[in-house]
């Protein structure tokens, strides 16, 4: 159920803020949706990748003559097919990635670096002869010592992954190379003289494992390279507009040839943002002159796409015995797998951001080690800081004897206050946030014993960027909508909705789509909680463009001045002594007479969206542990987010509740497991456990809405918070229900009974 | 790959004795499908057993029940009489995945896949049942906990499949029960399985017993020490604790990704004694 | 080996195809028979999104060889809704917007479909352990869960 503070339609809006029914909808409850393995063409190939059983070793030699020679194998590639990049950084999503590591992590050059990373490709005629091709091709390995863990890895006599990597960051520079690639830190006051004034100093480290984003769709990719060098690529992804550059710098091809089309996506959750088998399926196909079409395995899933980062994080914070928070300092040590570019800048700026306080130091490592290279989650870097931060937050309020909502409270960051990491914040919600969660019956609900009550707030920045989309006016006054972030969970449905009320047309008249990358100016990807924010301030834009032109056309129709005419609900409407002239035209009258006044009617929206808003969450978890066998059950769960103004409250809802349960299998089940050897032992989801629907309650969620300034709807991003608090609240709910403080993550059961009997807490 | 669904079980054993690569059964292909798709086992031959009569059949027999080795879970579950008499038989096997995986796992398949964590099979032992082979030197019968002796080790011979299981005949307030641990509430391989049957007489007391282990060593066992612990009694506090000590004793369990060696110990010991309370609570009522 | 000549019914109508022995249902149905609306997300039967009903029974079609459904009846997502008209279930989830990415969904209807034709009337705890086999890591499931309740609810009214 969710409870609004949703504004009655107003100004003559009537789509947005309801819950439409999404236009992709029939299509995909009828299977018809075409997701990126749901592509084929014509003559198309099957390639498969031969990937590396060691976690580390040196590649002395690829020998594919045999796999060559297997009838029915057209093409073999390995690293000696793509050109080496110089070393330049580029977004991969809300992170950064360089050139130089993306090609390699595309194809392995010098070294494998992780079990499953590519070492050579086959396309073939059928899935069969690419399986037996793949075990024709003879790779000589030098196995190298290799190091998985974080601390393990930043120690001076760890098994080195890159010689030419030096710690960035420090001063001085290093001579020597590290498997520590960055240093950074966000720094406010004087923490020291901080700790100085305060009454009560909490210090803890944390351990949090790797986890994978799970989504249900593998990565899939059709390519197409003609003779002439123009490609096109069908590919399940966040961004298809950074498809289309990786891929063109990877072969050497012009931008404006490589077409990239975003078939439906199966989830992403920023793991999508980078590329994996688009550059392999296109230098096949480039190779073999017929269509390509590669599908990952659930196990290449887990083995090589891009985990989120297993950390070390280390808290002290300071209060005086009122409960203000006097100083704060972190430590984040974040693998960032085989490259660098873990999350831990993200994650130091997001730590503290909940709270305003005086001083405040934190400091991150980006550390590289032996498994597959990271890649954005959800918010990347912050549901670990966070969890580390909000676990010490409710230590203070249990020592201080103060509600964990009034201490947040006291605490916590408003309009007016200045982000440790710099910006000063305009209106958010965190505050509203916590007096929706005081006012739930859930907070005061009776609990039993061994049952356990925790909350537990969040932040993520979210981010606007360049985004284009467009309005096209049918002939019989439909509206073609074309935007250029693919929808992952709903977008379609909200920008038909703005489109809709921006032009006075009905919903059911608009008709919007995703379209590639020949079909408009550049757009960022989906992910930093941007496409709806991004996309409804370009779709603004769009409609403006059209309302003044369908203006002009009315001037010159009705031989007006500009100022006996304005656009209104729908209508060009005739102002003053006009009106009693001429009737108002709508969008449809004036398609009709579109060729006669000008044209085809439409706009093109083409910004670099700024002003997104941060979005705040708190979030309440009652859970039960059996103390015999450290299970633990999610009894009930309550989300209250500020979406700043919900455009489509039930997917606003869905972003609250799918990241909540994300959450919860990070906090209580999901981890990569891996053995003495490097290998992963859990690559498949019966053992890599996330949350089936037996496992979770109903998510209550409550929709706040603060609205967004800068925006014209008020809007703020909305789909990444809600996985940050999860983990904090799900451990306090943990301390409350056991007297135990968790410090790793997952606690799984093994762990919670060990710790319940080593405290002498369990007859088992 | 050859594929053969031979329609009796002279035709199967003959397919199996005279295969000269390696072969494989069908029943529901929850564990094999998986296999060959992991590249774990390349098979030549796949016997699928499924339009076997006697594999696919659940009828009663002297009192007891023969259940098809071919039956699935799910019709184990819709079977009017079987989940009465057999309680914990029947929720052992609908435990088995999920509710498409029950739709084809089979009680034969989860014996002969040889995992120590497979979900029916401790409540089989519990129960007393027993396996009938069928082999190119005729039919025997075999106590269930005999048939697999290892991860992935069977018993059978080479053209030995296993046919039936027989249930046996069930004396008054009898019942049985199933527990297993996971950590999720679905979907997860066993980290410890416990079958108890019960027996009691007019006044209430044990008569006869039969405990079975999963998950905790290289076999599913049996465990004659742990029902010891309760015939002659009530399942009073003294009883659980002998009968939580001897499940502890039986184990040998190992170290791996689904839980630790003392993980394994302190939670057999729990669930036995779990398992043993719902089925003494079952026949008292049945 | 030659391939095996299949005959069996899909969605009602007669079809036949060639397939080895190694190929799986969800392979035939996908690659042989173009019906992409189930999906492969994990071919280890941990996941659902294959789900379909073999002789009215739910199953993974990727734990089903394709050579095993000679003279069987074979139901997929493609056959639910009847001609223009969807089913109650597909409604109620567009109404009550269960689905996010969609990829899970396909999976999920079938595999409610089927419980709601065992069950009119079940719990929400009964709708969830029968669908603890259909993954979704999007919606967080509450808004699914609700969706086959409500749809049970209106078809009990008839």
């Amino acid at each position: 159920m969710a409870e609004t503070n949703g504004h009655p339609q107003a100004n003559g809006q009537h789509y947005v803020g309801t819950r439409t029914i999404r236009p992709d909808g029939v299509d995909k409850v009828t299977g018809r949706a075409r997701f990126g393995a749901d592509f084929n063409l014509p003559g198309q190939l099957i390639g498969r990748v031969l990937r590396s059983p060691h976690p580390h070793a040196r590649i002395v030699s690829i020998d594919t003559s045999k796999a060559e020679a297997l009838p029915g194998v057209k093409a073999v590639i390995t690293r000696d097919d793509f050109a080496d990049q110089p070393s330049e950084f580029i977004p991969a999503g809300e992170m950064m990635m360089n050139y130089k590591d993306v090609v390699r992590n595309v194809m392995a050059r010098e070294k494998a670096l992780y079990e499953g990373h590519a070492v050579a490709a086959v396309a073939a005629t059928s899935t069969a002869i690419a399986r037996r091709a793949l075990k024709l091709i003879d790779v000589k390995y030098e196995v190298l010592p290799h190091v998985i863990d974080v601390v393990e890895a930043m120690r001076p006599d760890a098994p080195l992954l890159h010689d030419d990597l030096f710690t960035a960051g420090v001063e001085p520079k290093p001579e020597k190379p590290s498997n520590i690639a960055k240093r950074v830190e966000i720094k406010q006051g004087d923490v020291e003289a901080g700790f100085k004034k305060a009454d009560i100093i909490i210090e803890r480290e944390f351990k949090t494992a790797p986890v994978h984003q799970g989504y249900i769709e593998p990565h899939a990719a059709v390519a197409t390279v003609s003779e002439d060098g123009s490609t096109e690529l069908w590919t399940t992804t966040q961004g298809h507009f950074i498809v289309r550059a990786h891929c063109a710098r990877l072969l050497g091809l012009d931008i404006g040839k490589v077409r990239v089309t975003a078939t439906e996506i199966g989830g992403g959750f920023g793991g999508k943002t980078v590329v994996y088998l688009e550059p392999l399926a296109l230098a096949l196909s480039r190779k073999a002159n017929r269509p390509v079409k590669m599908v990952m395995s659930r196990e290449e899933v887990f083995k090589a796409s891009g985990p989120t980062s297993g950390a070390t994080v280390r808290v002290k914070l300071g209060a005086r015995k009122d409960g203000k928070f006097v100083a704060g300092f972190a430590e984040l040590k974040y693998q960032a797998g085989a490259f660098q570019g873990s999350p831990v800048q993200p994650g130091t700026m997001c730590a503290y951001a909940p709270y305003d306080i005086e001083h405040v130091h934190v400091i991150g490592y980006d550390v590289v080690s032996n498994r597959p290279k990271v890649a954005a989650y959800r918010a990347p870097g912050a549901p670990i800081s966070e969890y580390a931060v909000e676990s010490v937050v409710d230590e203070i309020a249990k020592k201080l004897e103060i509600d964990p909502i009034d201490l947040r409270m006291q605490n916590a960051a408003r309009e007016g206050t200045k982000a440790a990491y710099g910006p000063k914040f305009g209106p958010i919600g965190l505050e509203e946030t916590l007096n929706a969660i005081k006012k739930t019956e859930h907070w005061n609900a009776p609990l039993r014993k061994w049952q356990g009550r925790g909350v537990a707030s969040g932040f993520w920045f979210n981010i606007g960027g360049e985004t284009c989309a467009s309005l096209t006016v049918n002939e019989d006054g439909t509206v073609s909508l074309m935007a250029g972030t693919p929808d992952i969970g709903g977008l379609r449905a909200s920008l038909a909705a703005v489109a809709a009320d921006e032009l006075g047309v009905p919903y059911d008249k608009v008709r919007p789509i995703i379209g590639d990358t020949g079909s408009l100016g550049f757009n960022f990807l989906t992910g930093g909680s941007r496409s709806a924010f991004s996309g409804s301030l370009a779709i603004v834009e769009a409609a403006k463009q059209i309302k003044a032109d369908l203006c002009a056309r009315a001037c010159k129709l009705w031989e007006a001045r500009p100022d006996q005419v304005e656009f209104s609900e729908g209508h060009v409407r005739p102002l003053g002594a006009l009106a009693e002239k001429v009737k108002p035209m709508s969008v449809a009258d004036f398609a009709k007479v579109a060729g006669k006044t000008g044209g085809p009617i439409g706009g093109v929206g083409r910004i670099n969206a700024q002003g997104a808003g941060p979005s705040f969450g708190t979030h309440l978890v009652d859970l039960e542990v059996d103390p015999e066998t450290g299970r633990t059950t999610i009894l009930r769960y309550t989300v209250a987010q500020d979406a700043g103004r919900a455009l489509h409250p039930a997917y606003v809802e869905g972003q609250f509740q799918g990241g909540a349960v994300q959450g919860i299998g990070w906090a209580l089940n999901e981890e990569y497991i891996y053995g003495e050897d490097g290998k992963l032992q859990n690559a498949g989801f019966l053992d890599y456990r996330m949350p089936v629907a037996s496992d979770v309650p109903m998510i209550d969620a409550i929709l706040v809405e603060v609205g967004n300034p800068k925006h014209p709807y008020g809007v703020r991003g909305v789909g990444e918070t809600p996985i940050v608090p999860p983990l904090g609240a799900i451990a306090n709910a943990m301390e409350a229900a056991t007297g135990v403080r968790f410090t790793e993550l997952p606690m799984s059961p093994p762990k919670v009974l060990k710790a319940l009997k080593d405290k002498g807490l369990s007859k088992a | 790959m050859r594929y053969e669904a031979p329609e009796s079980l002279e035709g199967a054993v003959a397919l199996l004795a005279g295969a000269k690569g390696e072969t494989r059964v069908l029943a529901g292909g929850t564990d094999l499908l998986v296999q060959m798709r992991a590249d774990m086992v390349d098979p030549e031959l796949i016997v699928d057993i499924k339009k076997i009569p006697e594999t696919r059949a659940v009828t009663e027999e002297k009192g007891g029940w023969r259940i098809g080795a071919a039956v699935t879970g799910a019709e184990l579950k819709e079977h009017p009489r079987l989940k009465q008499v057999w309680p914990g038989v029947v929720e052992a096997a609908n435990l088995i995945g999920s509710t498409q995986v029950q739709g084809r796992a089979t009680l034969g398949g989860n014996l002969c896949n040889g995992s120590p964590a497979a979900d029916s099979v401790p409540a089989l032992i519990a129960a007393g049942a027993v396996a009938t082979l069928a082999g190119p030197k005729g039919k025997r019968d075999l106590p269930v906990e005999d048939v697999m002796l290892g991860p992935r080790k069977l018993a059978l011979t080479k053209g030995e499949i296993v046919v039936s299981f027989l249930l046996p005949p069930r004396p008054p307030r009898s019942s049985d029960a199933y527990l297993r641990f996971i950590p999720r509430t679905e979907m997860d391989i066993a980290v410890v399985g416990a079958g108890v049957s019960v027996t009691l007489d007019g006044a209430g007391t044990i008569t006869a017993a039969r405990v079975s282990l999963g998950a905790v060593a290289a076999r599913v066992l049996l465990v004659p020490e742990a029902a010891q612990a309760i015939i002659g009694g009530r399942l009073d506090q003294a009883a659980q604790q002998r009968l939580e000590a001897a499940a502890r004793a039986a184990c040998r369990p190992i170290d791996d990704k689904r839980g630790t060696t003392e993980f394994r110990i302190d939670v057999a010991a729990v669930l036995t004694r779990r398992a043993a309370l719902i089925a003494l609570d079952r026949a008292r009522t049945s | 080996m030659a391939k095996h000549h299949i005959e069996a019914k899909v969605n009602g109508d007669a079809v036949e195809f060639l397939c080895e022995t190694e190929d799986t249902l969800l392979d035939v149905l996908r690659d042989t028979l173009s019906l992409t609306g189930s999906k492969e997300g994990c071919s280890s039967g941990d996941c659902g999104a294959c789900s379909v009903m073999l002789d009215g029974r739910l199953v993974c079609s990727c734990l089903v060889l394709g050579c095993e459904v000679g003279g069987r009846s074979v139901e997929t997502i493609e056959g639910m809704a009847k001609g223009e008209t969807l089913h109650p279930l597909q409604q109620r989830f567009l109404e009550g917007a269960a689905l996010q990415c969609g990829i899970c969904t396909p999976g999920f209807l079938v595999a409610s479909r089927a419980l709601l034709e065992k069950t009119t009337n079940p719990t929400e705890h009964e709708v969830r352990y029968w669908l603890a086999g259909n993954l979704c890591r999007c919606t967080g499931y509450d808004k699914i869960v609700t969706a086959v309740m409500d749809t049970a609810a209106a078809m009990r009214k008839g």
